[in-house]
């Protein structure tokens, strides 16, 4: 799997790709987290993931790209966008967005990022692989659910109707419970 | 590809989103923190799936689940802050202080 591996450095064509695509996820998250505006916080999501899903691409991750694209940019963030109006937020600048603990929030997550990174790159500094293009596209993957995983994904669809009924019975306001 | 470059930015992404979580007081950007977090949890798995070169595609097949269980996820997140709104008519997480054993602070009463 590290058989003649090339140096990190400078890195290669797709590294580059890959790596102005995480600099744009990673600055749009930091403004998800810090912008005074939350309709802004909701676009800049949008901006998260569709960078992360070019990331995918990138990794030969076609399908997941694409699935990507349609639950989280289509249909997540407009939950999130039907959220903020029902809840009649302040669509303007908004001052009280943060709580008073933000430095000791910014401490863990500065900590929780030393960790993992030095953790990681000491694990996995000199792991590489090349890309072969084709591992993921819909027909590899479609048959590794439909063969492999097939009871998870069962599953999986029953536990997407609990909470769909989960959803609508905490939504709507006629259901009383028993006296 | 180096392995390193995707396992950082997906663990500095990680760590954004708990930023996120323990800063935000709306709830609503709480979620959108938990999104971010559980996106960096995605993108570890389809890059160790590339890495690995796993015959049954385990970590690209558990990143669509991951997605499906995050649909679901927000969607029943987003019918509890509807309830808490309609109720208290504020989702601000600071002043949903009923099951804490301290007082607010004097400026947090209302």
């Amino acid at each position: 799997m590290t058989s003649e591996a090339p140096g990190l450095w400078p890195p290669s064509g797709p590294e580059i790709v890959f790596l102005l695509l995480g600099l744009v996820a990673l600055g749009s998250a930091l403004m998800v987290v810090t912008t005074r505006q939350l309709v802004h916080a909701a676009l800049w999501l949008v901006v998260c993931f569709g960078a992360l899903a070019g990331g995918y691409l990138v990794l030969t991750a076609e399908f997941v790209a694409w699935v990507q694209v349609l639950i989280y940019v289509g249909a997540i963030v407009v939950l999130l966008l039907f959220g903020i109006m029902l809840t009649r937020a302040p669509i303007g600048r908004s001052a009280d967005l943060d709580s008073g603990n933000r430095w000791a929030a910014g401490l863990v997550a500065v900590s929780t990022a030393a960790l993992l990174v030095s953790v990681v790159v000491a694990g996995f500094g000199a792991a590489y692989t090349p890309l072969e293009p084709g591992r993921g596209s819909a027909e590899e993957l479609g048959s590794s659910i439909f063969r492999t995983w097939v009871l998870p994904f069962e599953a999986l669809s029953v536990l997407l109707l609990a909470a769909l009924i989960g959803a609508i019975v905490l939504s709507r306001t006629d259901i009383k419970g028993r006296e | 590809m180096h392995v390193v470059y995707p396992v950082v930015v997906s663990a500095l992404l990680f760590s954004i989103g708990v930023y996120g979580v323990l800063a935000r007081r709306n709830a609503i950007l709480v979620l959108m923190s938990v999104e971010l977090m559980l996106n960096a949890v995605n993108l570890n798995l389809v890059v160790f799936d590339v890495w690995l070169k796993d015959r049954l595609h385990s970590g690209q097949v558990l990143t669509l689940f991951v997605i499906v269980i995050a649909a679901a996820e927000v969607g029943l997140g987003l019918a509890i802050v509807l309830a808490l709104f309609r109720n208290r008519r504020s989702i601000d997480v600071d002043r949903l202080r009923d099951l804490s054993e301290r007082d607010a602070p004097a400026e947090d009463r209302s």
